[in-house]
């Protein structure tokens, strides 16, 4: 009893301080930033691998390097537009399927020297050197070979008739800093040289510093200085932006969703085409009969994954095109959710409720094992959501979390909690390899079960040829009608980035549709010299 | 690891004994436990070479059998994405599939000639990565440590004198809370209270944003990582202070001097405090690896810029060098650090007899 006595007291006053201090804090960093010019960022990222060829600045947008285009757009509700930055002017084609690249003259990089055609050609055939083994090398191969036409020129031949605008946005880095070495061990990483609106001032491993340049070929920005600073913890980066030391970071959604009502912080929701979804294994009966595969995706309630799984911070996804691409996107070729047909499916199909309410189908069973990596709880939980909602259908999904060797030797028996969308920016990137029958050389986890529908293969390769336009519209708006026909996977729901930031005082560009991303480099940061005082 | 080796110790006594000149006997036996300690140390060091080879074997051979993949570390985001034409080159470039036995051969090799080698992970030697990071968790871990000693040798004392107190129950259950708790826990509840709500400290990091490293920087934002790793390891110093001198409390020697009517402080000081402090200091040496685990979290939770995180992530990525460099270091740490505390023990309690 005495105990509580002075236990009581104690708490009372630690809430009632908290409660008082709680109004009064707060405030006094953003007005200063407006000032200063000085933008704080929580990253959750490790700092130091400021290389295009380790995927930093791989769509053009960083703060350090330019692309020979760079992405631009008015909002994230469609694919961005791809002007020129090193580049003077658009692709102009001058040869069947080769373009030519006029550069920019005046163009110095942070370090001084001047660009050229050589920094060009020297980028393009590092990330595809593998000695450098660069992570991305494969986002640009539609590009056979980009060569100099002189100092101030570059073309550049493609191996289909497609716009090669998406493969050229990949930040330009001086040719002398070019090794022929693994990515990870080049000095470039934590001494970045590029072309850029800002220069890497210094670098710790708690915070880089990243300075306007005052002769960046582009309007010099107004944030002089921006500030990564490192802060791995999800809860830790919420904290600090709530205590106003700092002005912006990536959140998970729920705890992005608990700063709403915070004054001065604005929470950022943007769209991306990074899809999660699960495949299906072909040596599995059940998985391996296309009804069943039809079943699972007409028996999943998407609205339910998006609302319940992903806080509302998504869209749903019955194939990795998004409502983002337009008039390639088929709206009437999205499965509906439909126990009642997904049962009958079934049914029909010879799957009949065994005893211990498990279709049966001769020996064989409704039943699959679903992986995901065990480190990502995203991908727990939307397995986790899966397996729960295919029960009341009679199908057994056991889910279960390992690591990825394990993964990478059981692709062909068991199911697979998934994700893509990294290179989003072409369309033949985003659904060629997912949905194509696999082939050679292309990622284990590309279509892992080798399903595929009458054409469809036909239909992808003829896409990937042509050039954009009305017409390759169609063939993906065919390619999605034909999927609905004999899904290969069960597609789940496309992402949305969350984002907190303390932006009064400030007008920027709005966020673009992100790739599959982590950290600061994307939302409302993603074009720091677009950020404008209102003072001014 | 603790020999008992009584027979070496009374021999050099003994031949102390028939010196023709014989010192004062404080300075003699002074010298004499001087000599325990050195031999101590110095068979600790002839233990401490090979077992630190082998902790390096056990090091590569361990991190080789994991179950992480150290390709995925590498290709990050892009694992799932990689063709097995990118995988092939990366395990290449990295040199993934080397022979685990034939890095630890080549890391022994570097190491000898000065090199620490380059860290994948950090994209910086070695070298680098510890000097710049290591002062942060030293600084941090001994502050701590000391800390936590002081308070729990105190306050321990002092409640195992008034056994069963109000003032022993309620630190006791406070201690057993705490100890239930995990240090993260304790880390946000700090971070949220005193730094989120009151606004005393600042939340994370070791300096303003942008700022320059100052000591005033420092120590502000030094104070709850500071808080939180003390306050994660006073638990076990305090209770086994705690039952340290509660048993010295009931000893014969403790009675007998009550029943002379020594009493209080003076008997904590002369007849308590001597037999209890030596056991828990003892522990603080042993205890070392728990002290890195916690700041391993603490230094998560506030972005203090220490080494272990690095420790993590050069596991997870199968980065031998920086892996290796570190983990043996740690176990360079317990090897000093038990040594150090036995020595300690030697060299203060006369009754303590140990050489190896």
């Amino acid at each position: 009893m005495r105990t509580r006595n002075w236990l009581t007291p104690t708490a009372v006053a630690v809430a009632v301080a908290t409660t008082i201090a709680g109004c009064g804090s707060g405030g006094s960093n953003s007005g200063d930033a407006v000032a200063s010019g000085t933008v704080v960022l929580g990253e959750s990222q490790e700092l130091g691998e400021f290389n295009p060829m380790l995927g930093y600045g791989q769509l053009g947008v960083s703060p350090i390097y330019d692309g020979l285009l760079i992405p631009a757009g008015d909002g994230d509700s469609r694919v961005p537009d791809f002007l020129p930055a090193l580049a003077a002017e658009q692709p102009q084609p001058v040869g069947e399927r080769l373009w030519r690249l006029p550069l920019k003259s005046d163009v110095t990089f942070s370090d001084g020297t001047t660009f050229d055609s050589t920094d060009v050609v020297a980028t393009y055939r590092a990330v595809r050197d593998p000695a450098v083994a660069s992570d991305i090398s494969t986002a640009f191969a539609p590009i056979v070979e980009i060569t100099a036409d002189g100092p101030t020129a570059v073309t550049v031949r493609m191996n289909t008739d497609a716009d090669p605008s998406p493969y050229l946005l990949l930040g330009i880095v001086p040719s002398e800093k070019v090794e022929s070495a693994p990515a990870a061990d080049w000095a470039l990483n934590t001494e970045p040289v590029g072309t850029g609106a800002y220069e890497l001032e210094s670098l710790d491993p708690d915070q880089a510093v990243l300075v306007a340049r005052d002769d960046y070929w582009d309007a010099a920005p107004q944030v002089t200085r921006l500030v990564y600073t490192y802060v791995p913890d999800d809860n830790t980066r919420a904290q600090r932006i709530s205590a106003d030391e700092i002005d912006g970071a990536n959140l998970p959604p729920r705890l992005a969703g608990s700063l709403e009502n915070r004054p001065g912080v604005e929470v950022v929701a943007v769209k991306s085409a990074d899809w999660r979804g699960v495949s299906l294994p072909s040596t599995n009966a059940f998985t391996n009969d296309v009804a069943a595969r039809r079943a699972m995706n007409l028996g999943i309630d998407r609205d339910a994954v998006v609302r319940d799984v992903l806080s509302g911070r998504g869209e749903k996804a019955s194939t990795p095109i998004a409502t983002v691409y337009g008039d390639a996107y088929n709206p009437d070729a999205q499965f509906s959710f439909d126990v009642a047909q997904a049962n009958r499916i079934l049914d029909e199909a010879g799957w009949r409720p065994g005893p211990d309410g498990v279709r049966v189908r001769g020996a064989d069973r409704a039943s699959f094992g679903l992986l995901y990596n065990a480190e990502d709880t995203l991908r727990r939980d939307l397995a986790v959501a899966f397996a729960t909602a295919m029960q009341p259908l009679g199908i057994e999904v056991n889910a279960r979390g390992t690591s990825w060797d394990e993964i990478d030797t059981r692709l062909n028996s068991d199911a697979v909690l998934l994700g893509g969308g990294s290179t989003p920016y072409s369309i033949d990137s985003q659904v060629y390899d997912t949905l194509h029958t696999r082939v050679p050389d292309s990622s284990p986890y590309s279509n892992p079960g080798n399903h595929t529908a009458p054409g469809l293969d036909a239909l992808l390769d003829e896409a990937r040829q042509s050039a954009p336009g009305p017409a390759n519209d169609a063939r993906y708006r065919q390619i999605q009608t034909v999927y609905e026909s004999a899904p290969s996977a069960v597609f789940l729901a496309f992402l949305h980035h969350t984002y907190a930031a303390r932006s009064d005082g400030w007008s920027y560009d709005a966020p673009i549709l992100e790739p599959h991303s982590h950290g600061v480099s994307w939302g409302p940061w993603w074009n720091m010299p677009s950020w404008r005082s209102d003072a001014s | 690891m603790t020999l008992a080796r009584p027979t070496a110790a009374t021999d050099a006594r003994s031949i102390d004994d028939g010196a023709a000149v014989t010192p004062r006997p404080s300075a003699r036996r002074r010298r004499e436990r001087l000599r325990a300690v050195g031999r101590l140390l110095f068979r600790r060091l002839m233990v401490a070479i090979p077992t630190t080879i082998l902790v390096s074997i056990g090091i590569f051979a361990l991190a080789a059998m994991s179950p992480f993949e150290p390709l995925a570390a590498h290709l990050g985001d892009n694992y799932q994405s990689a063709t097995q034409a990118q995988r092939d080159a990366v395990t290449e470039a990295y040199n993934l599939d080397q022979h685990w036995f034939t890095a630890w051969l080549s890391w022994w090799g570097h190491l000898l000639t000065g090199d620490l080698g380059w860290s994948s992970t950090r994209s910086q030697p070695v070298a680098d990565v510890i000097a710049e990071r290591l002062p942060f968790t030293l600084g941090m871990a001994a502050a701590a440590l000391a800390a936590a000693t002081v308070i729990a040798v105190v306050v321990g004392a002092v409640i195992g004198m008034r056994r069963g107190g109000f003032l022993d129950r309620a630190v006791t259950a406070l201690a057993a809370t705490l100890v239930a708790v995990p240090p993260f826990v304790i880390s946000l509840l700090l971070v949220s209270v005193l730094a989120v709500s009151l606004g005393l400290f600042p939340t994370s990091g070791a300096r303003r944003p942008g700022d320059p490293y100052t000591v005033d920087g420092i120590l502000s934002h030094a104070v709850l990582p500071f808080i939180a790793l003390t306050l994660s390891m006073i638990p076990w110093l305090l209770l086994t202070m705690r039952a340290a001198v509660v048993e010295a409390v009931a000893s014969d020697a403790v009675r007998a001097a009550r029943a002379r009517g020594i009493g209080g402080w003076a008997l904590l000081r002369g007849h308590v405090a001597p037999v209890s402090v030596l056991p828990t200091l003892a522990l603080l040496g042993t205890r070392l690896p728990e002290l890195i685990a916690g700041a391993a979290i603490v230094e998560t939770v506030f972005g203090w810029p220490g080494l272990a995180q690095s420790l993590v992530d050069s596991a997870v990525a199968l980065d031998f060098s920086l892996l290796a460099a570190l983990a043996v270091g740690s176990a360079v740490l317990v090897l000093l650090g038990s040594a150090l505390s036995d020595a300690a023990a030697v060299w203060i309690d006369p009754r303590v007899r140990m050489t190896a």
